[in-house]
């Protein structure tokens, strides 16, 4: 598909200073530091908001209702965020987005690997049929559903429970598309031998081909958690029972409540962002390197 | 886990490769033919992907020829009317411009800013995880936090944005209230936002080019610039039509920011179609109405595509 879409190969570590920065640089010093200069303008310009965000957190309510373009405005406290974790909602919503994004990945892992190892190695009559359809179905835009998957779940009685959440958002053909393209690199005989040695077919995919398969069976779980962490709208639709709703749908609810308090605001917003950030900052070069393996990466 | 896979197989293999008699490679393959996962192993995705995606898309598809409600009540057939009535509803039309517009200020400095951002990062400097945190760090956040962060940077009268602009003797902007600047505060919200993501692609790209044509270039004496021009960015032909190609289509599908940050307002002029879509079938009840937009806009967004394959296959 392009460059980035080279599945088997691991991805070199960042380039050294030294030896690819000159091959790409030159040795002269000006290019140097004006890419120092640009990368440090555009760093300042993206933290910005964080930082300024961090900064009304910290302050009373009335010290980040008054004007003045310094963010700090006051003494620093805490106490937005001792008044957000008070009311409690926040960390309910929180536990639903762990459940509801554990149970998404959960699922849609089991379920994708076990159909891209299918269409892979499977014999099977209509394997061929199955596959096209699910490759075909990869353009249809997830909004295209909303309308009638909302139908469906009144039929089913499910509006306001986390199987509506959960359930539609473990069909992932995109994902099943990216595990089959991997697993048909990987060596057939490996497999074979252990068919051979009497191995049922769920066991060479245990203890075979799943090993092998770890870089990319977790990029894809990475890239499902994030999207299934941050997704709005089918959750935001489906749940109105505020004691169900994810973290984002949650903030979205408050925001007319007390949106004017922007110290709480603030404070609420960086408490949802921070789960995420951590886990980036302890899987961060899975995370980047998984983009490249799977060519293409989220939703 | 990793280290069970070579030991185990090196023990079946050696058996079965080492046996002289027995099965020869007839047999061998012969196995092969007989064996292999069963189609039990794609049912369940089968089953999910026929619930929640073939159900939905063909229901849909028959809602949007009814005028199927969200109140209770018998729905009717209704033919192409539906369809004749999206082509005459002038809200249909202005939300569509909404979202070309958007996608086109919104796509291109996407495109543009990531692939500055990733040549910057790529060039080796010290730092590399700082500058990586900085410009992908906004992909992680929801939706909610992204709006909650920036309403304040574009609250009127203490946001940041107003407040820079007053210390410059500026008066007061309203950036999203303001009708001619509401789609630009929205379009660098996205920017912000979801940068990132290219910017990995752009990145991993870069690390996979050969270092040959540098080394060549460099005992040439071929400056930085030169070397970008010649040899770095048309390289990079593919990878920019990969992403040119799916930031069109993630843009076009715009919702979840512009309907918190704006609801579509001021006067509908940042309202998109799929919003257009939510409002008259969830707010308005008129699902049968809002599945025929729907199928209207996904038949748009597979012109696009089409165009946009064909467009790219010419140019390579």
């Amino acid at each position: 598909m392009s460059a980035t879409a080279t599945p088997l190969r691991p991805l070199r570590r960042p380039p050294r200073a030294a030896a690819e920065s000159s091959l790409f640089l030159g040795h002269g010093r000006l290019p140097r530091v004006l890419v120092g200069i640009a990368l440090v303008v555009l760093t300042i310009v993206w933290l910005l908001p964080f930082v300024w965000a961090i900064a009304t957190s910290l302050q009373s309510a009335q010290d980040a209702a008054s004007p003045g373009l310094s963010p700090i405005k006051g003494a620093l406290t805490t106490g937005a965020y001792e008044q957000i974790l008070e009311r409690g909602n926040i960390t309910r919503w929180a536990l639903n987005s762990f459940l509801i994004a554990g149970l998404v990945t959960l699922i849609t892992v089991a379920v994708s690997t076990l159909a891209a190892y299918g269409f892979s190695r499977g014999t099977f009559r209509g394997r061929r049929v199955l596959l096209a359809v699910t490759v075909a179905s990869i353009l249809v835009p997830p909004q295209l559903l909303i309308v009638p998957l909302f139908k469906q779940m009144l039929l089913f009685h499910l509006v306001d429970t986390y199987a509506a959440v959960v359930l539609p958002q473990v069909v992932a053909p995109m994902m099943v598309f990216i595990l089959k393209r991997f697993f048909d690199a990987i060596p057939r005989e490996l497999e074979d031998a252990a068919r051979i040695d009497g191995a049922s077919e769920f066991r060479v995919f245990l203890s075979i081909v799943l090993p092998l398969s770890r870089p990319i069976v977790s990029a894809v779980a990475i890239f499902v958690f994030i999207g299934a962490w941050n997704n709005f709208l089918w959750p935001f639709i489906v749940t109105n029972d505020a004691d169900l709703m994810t973290l984002p749908v949650g903030l979205a609810t408050v925001k007319d409540v007390y949106g004017i308090e922007y110290a709480q605001s603030m404070a609420s917003a960086l408490l949802a962002a921070l789960p995420l950030i951590v886990v980036y900052l302890f899987f961060q070069r899975r995370i980047v390197n998984s983009v490249a393996t799977t060519g293409l990466g989220g939703s | 886990m990793t280290t069970t896979a070579p030991p185990g197989a090196e023990a079946v293999t050696g058996p079965a490769a080492g046996r002289p008699h027995g099965l020869g490679r007839k047999g061998l393959s012969g196995i092969r033919a007989a064996k292999g996962p069963g189609l039990v192993f794609v049912l369940p995705f089968m089953l999910v992907f026929a619930l929640f995606l073939v159900w939905p898309i063909v229901h849909g598809l028959w809602l949007s020829f009814t005028d199927s409600s969200l109140a209770l009540r018998a729905t009717t057939f209704v033919g192409f009317d539906n369809y004749a009535e999206a082509f005459g509803d002038a809200d249909v039309w202005t939300s569509l411009g909404n979202t070309v517009v958007f996608t086109a200020i919104s796509s291109i400095p996407l495109v543009l800013i990531a692939l500055a951002m990733a040549l910057l990062v790529h060039s080796g400097l010290a730092g590399q995880w700082v500058w990586r945190l900085a410009f992908f760090a906004p992909y992680l956040l929801p939706v909610t936090v992204v709006t909650s962060i920036w309403m304040w940077l574009y609250q009127p009268d203490l946001g940041l944005a107003n407040q820079f602009l007053d210390t410059l003797g500026i008066g007061p902007v309203g950036w999203l209230s303001d009708e001619s600047v509401a789609k630009w505060a929205i379009a660098a919200l996205t920017v912000w936002w979801t940068v990132g993501f290219n910017f990995l692609l752009y990145l991993a790209a870069l690390q996979s080019l050969p270092q040959t044509y540098y080394e060549a270039a460099a005992l040439d004496g071929a400056g930085a610039w030169r070397r970008l021009w010649s040899i770095t960015l048309p390289q990079l032909r593919r990878t920019t039509a990969l992403v040119a190609m799916l930031q069109v289509l993630a843009s076009l599908k715009v919702f979840d920011q512009i309907y918190i940050l704006t609801k579509g307002g001021p006067n509908g002029t940042t309202r998109p179609v799929l919003e257009y879509v939510y409002d008259v079938g969830f707010t308005g009840y008129r699902l049968g109405y809002a599945s025929a937009v729907s199928y209207l806009f996904f038949a748009f967004i597979v012109v696009v595509s089409l165009l946009q394959l064909r467009l790219f296959r010419q140019e390579g």
